[in-house]
């Protein structure tokens, strides 16, 4: 006889315990540390402190440890143990022009004050595999350069002071928080880069890469692309000044896009932005595409109903773990409303053959 | 998790789903956005109905939660023992003993009475997503009551088919004015939605929150001529004999046989131990007294 | 500061506040029950209800318009240091609080937009005692019919009329609490 499946609560309790066992894996093999993670994975660490939005390196490596290497997963546990935490107050808005840069590049000037930095890039790397890695991954000591003392100025400055660029209007308006508040269509450009910064960055990527292949084409060259530490300030309202609250990695990438004219202004090149915690360039060269791409409107261009363009398509489904939650949802029970679709496609089926058998019988 | 406040969320964040629930009672079927939060399971997996619960319970509540209809599958067991540990609240399974449900795809068999709350897991809040897929569009179309694409597709079903070809999450009009998605209950629930609760539907991934106050008017969408049926398998459960209940299929063995037993877990239980014998029931009874005697 | 304003507040918020809330959803819910809400000591003239609706409710991402003489210093504190909802003309109000004649006219407030009517503002209106008993009302949340106290029909009739849009109502008495809706019809009985 049938006995309804039961025991939901021991399978889960059980499903856990496997679980952490998988994690773990082969007890002979020396467990790996937080610090290990935080240390020799930080790329991995960056792109989970981005996509979830808290810049806490160690929670992140956590995470990583906890969610096995998937990215997703750890992405998904520091953003619910983010909702979590009170808010004190906001930062003053960081000064990137006062970064310390480890990496800074442009492909748009050969020289300019601060020089090229290539920093610790994979970009020139052959990509063969390194066999002496999985048996050491000791490394000579290297020589280190003096770092530059002085700001290292914004390139896009340099075309700003000619009015060769778009020059950005500044708010002193408090921009929405899109965690705080439901995200209402048509958004602004700081809910847009918001979306971004926090966006898959596969997602962001591919994106990116349609409107390089013409779905939107925005030609852009990377103005500049700086990586390196900035100070974080808070104004404290008891002291009635601002002190450092510490300092963060980031990544910014700027873009000069295609040049605009119209029949009041002359011809000026258009900029599109990235800005991603860590070391992230990858993400923040294709947010800049993306966010370029999303101004059509604001620069008087056409929509060429390219995905890239279209801002709703692109907020809706940028989210790593609105999407991977939505998309696994359907592995949870569905027998009721299929038990409802079985019904109607036996009595459409009933139907359609009843409604079929005359005309045969007609026939003979 | 004594680390984190009463039913998990911050007061903040329960202030402001609460005014979203009161603006949706007061506007009855109009879905309020709400800045939802990243809670600690997947989106799509009742983030909304656990947000609603959240700011709803109070600590001498019962709570009871339902997917499929029943209590003892894995994520209605998960959600259940999620506010055991953050709202020490007593939980059960019987209907008739829970001041708040959490459902999921199901509205219990038995009648829901004034001092319960119904808070339903809804998935796509947007009735007519499927028809228009871009937000700002179906604002409007909610805005103007324009509702022509949603009567269209039902009519072309009916060219198609002969029959209106939504089972479940199928739309109402509610106090004859906004359509709404029920969520994906099977239609046979749509009639049980004018009741004497209150029911309180979230959406968390598409930051949505709805509300219907008891005895509203829901009217699902029909044609004269093609009037609504809520329909159910034509069979009886094979455990309880109730023959006014929904029913799940299950496959019995290698050739492909069935049973049909009621989805409501709680509803074939207890009319089982009121000595309600389905065909299978009765038979597995006969055959155990036979070796008895 | 005096030390009064630092009193009055919820003593264990969270558990408080679930129960002022869910007295408040089950009049708005159902027009016509009355229900106890209590847990806030206010300063005078604000009632136990009407504070404990504001602790529960409201927050610094609610301005709030106090109408008459409830906008005075002792309301004020009392409201920036435990609530700390922005104080507002009643045109930008989100909740407004005070006796009727005070909150009239009531076209002053947001009645919300045909694509957002959930943008409307919410009045607490502080009556000298609520009863079952006067107009007589239908709508969604009532069985038949119910009936209960109000200051007028006019005004309710009027806003009726504008759903989707219009104003929803709480009406505060001491420790006690009910709510109208847009959505009710009110008739003189």
């Amino acid at each position: 006889m049938y006995v309804a499946v039961k025991g939901g609560e021991r399978a889960i309790d059980n499903a856990h315990a496997w679980l952490a066992e998988e994690r773990r894996g082969d007890l002979n093999v020396a467990e790996l540390s937080v610090a290990q993670i935080l240390e020799q994975l930080s790329l991995a660490v960056n792109r989970v402190m981005a996509e979830g939005s808290l810049y806490d390196p160690d929670l992140a490596a956590l995470a990583i440890k906890q969610a096995r290497g998937d990215m997703i997963e750890a992405i998904f546990l520091i953003r619910a143990y983010r909702t979590t935490l009170p808010r004190f107050g906001s930062s003053k808005p960081v000064e990137t022009a006062d970064m310390a840069c480890d990496r800074r590049i442009s492909a748009t000037f050969k020289d300019a004050p601060g020089g090229q930095v290539l920093g610790p890039t994979f970009d020139y790397t052959h990509r063969l595999l390194d066999f002496a890695l999985a048996a050491d991954g000791e490394v000579p000591e290297v020589n280190r350069g003096e770092a530059r003392k002085e700001p290292t100025p914004h390139i896009t400055e340099f075309l700003n002071q000619e009015g060769l660029i778009q020059r950005e209007v500044t708010s002193e308006e408090t921009p929405g928080d899109l965690t705080r508040e439901p995200l209402e269509l048509p958004a602004n450009r700081p809910l847009r880069l918001q979306a971004l910064t926090r966006g898959d960055e596969g997602f962001v990527l591919s994106m990116a890469y349609s409107t390089q292949r013409g779905y939107a084409r925005n030609h852009a060259f990377v103005g500049e692309l700086r990586i390196g530490k900035v100070a974080v300030e808070m104004d404290i309202p008891e002291l009635g000044f601002a002190i450092e609250i510490g300092e963060i990695e980031l990544t910014e990438c700027e873009t000069v896009n295609q040049f605009q004219g119209s029949k009041t202004e002359p011809p000026q090149f258009t900029r599109g932005y990235g800005l991603v915690f860590g070391q992230s360039e990858r993400k923040a060269i294709s947010m800049a595409l993306v966010d370029r791409a999303l101004r059509w409107e604001e620069l008087g261009e056409d929509n060429l109903g390219a995905p890239a363009q279209d801002e709703e398509f692109v907020l809706y489904h940028s989210d790593n773990i609105q999407a991977t939650g939505f998309l696994e949802h359907i592995k949870l029970p569905h027998y009721v409303d299929f038990q409802s679709e079985l019904e109607l496609i036996r009595k459409l089926r009933r139907e359609a053959m009843e409604n079929t058998t005359p005309v045969q019988e007609a026939a003979e | 998790m004594s680390d984190y406040n009463f039913a998990y969320l911050d007061e903040q964040t329960k202030r402001m789903i609460r005014r979203a629930i009161l603006k949706g009672l007061a506007i009855p079927g109009y879905q309020v956005p709400f800045a939802s939060r990243e809670m600690p399971m997947p989106y799509g997996w009742g983030t909304g109905g656990v947000q609603v619960s959240a700011a709803t319970l109070t600590p001498e509540d019962t709570l009871k939660v339902i997917d499929q209809g029943a209590d003892d599958t894995t994520n209605a067991v998960s959600i259940r023992k999620f506010f055991e540990k953050t709202a020490g609240v007593a939980t059960t399974e019987e209907t008739a003993q829970a001041s708040v449900i959490q459902t999921r795809h199901r509205i219990p068999e038995e009648d829901l009475r004034e001092d319960q709350i119904l808070v339903y897991q809804v998935p796509i809040p947007e009735p007519l997503r499927f028809l228009e897929p871009s937000e700002i569009e179906t604002r409007k179309m909610h805005s103007l009551e324009e509702y022509g694409l949603m009567h269209v597709k039902l009519y072309e079903d009916i060219a198609k088919h002969g029959a209106i070809a939504t089972s479940y999450a199928y739309p109402v009009k509610i106090e004859g004015r906004y359509v709404m998605d029920p969520s994906p209950i099977p239609k046979f629930d749509n009639p049980k939605m004018e009741m004497a609760a209150i029911q309180l539907f979230g959406a968390g991934r598409e930051q949505r929150i709805y509300a219907l106050p008891p005895y509203c008017q829901v009217v699902s969408l029909d044609f004269e001529d093609y009037p609504f049926e809520a329909s159910k398998a034509d069979h009886a459960c094979d455990m309880c004999g109730a023959t006014n209940s929904y029913l799940d299929e299950v496959i019995m063995d290698d050739a492909g046989n069935r049973m049909f037993v009621c989805s409501d877990t709680d509803y074939c239980a207890s009319r089982r131990k009121a000595g309600h014998l389905g065909a299978q029931a009765a038979a597995a009874s006969a055959a155990l007294k036979e070796t008895a005697a | 500061m005096t030390a009064d304003i630092l009193k009055g507040g919820f003593a264990n918020a969270p558990v408080d506040a679930a129960h002022a809330f869910r007295a408040a959803m089950n009049v708005m819910a159902r027009p016509g029950t009355i229900e106890v809400l209590n847990g806030a000591e206010p300063p005078a003239p604000v009632s136990v209800a009407a504070g404990t609706l504001l602790l529960t409710l409201c927050d610094p991402d609610t301005p709030l318009h106090l109408a008459g003489d409830y906008d005075c210093e002792a309301v004020r504190s009392w409201i920036s240091f435990h609530i700390g909802a922005p104080i507002v003309a009643a045109e930008r109000a989100m909740f407004a609080l005070g006796k009727w004649e005070a909150l009239a006219p009531v076209t002053r407030f947001a009645i919300g937009t045909p694509e957002y009517p959930d943008r409307s503002a919410t009045l607490i209106v502080e009556q000298a005692e609520l009863d079952q008993d006067g107009m007589s009302l239908r709508g969604p949340g009532i069985k038949d019919c119910a009936s209960m106290s109000l200051p007028e029909a006019e005004t309710f009739q009027m806003n009726a009329t504008l759903f989707p849009l219009g104003l929803d109502f709480f009406f505060t008495s001491g420790e006690q609490v009910s709510a109208l809706p847009r959505t009710t019809k009110v008739e003189v009985a």
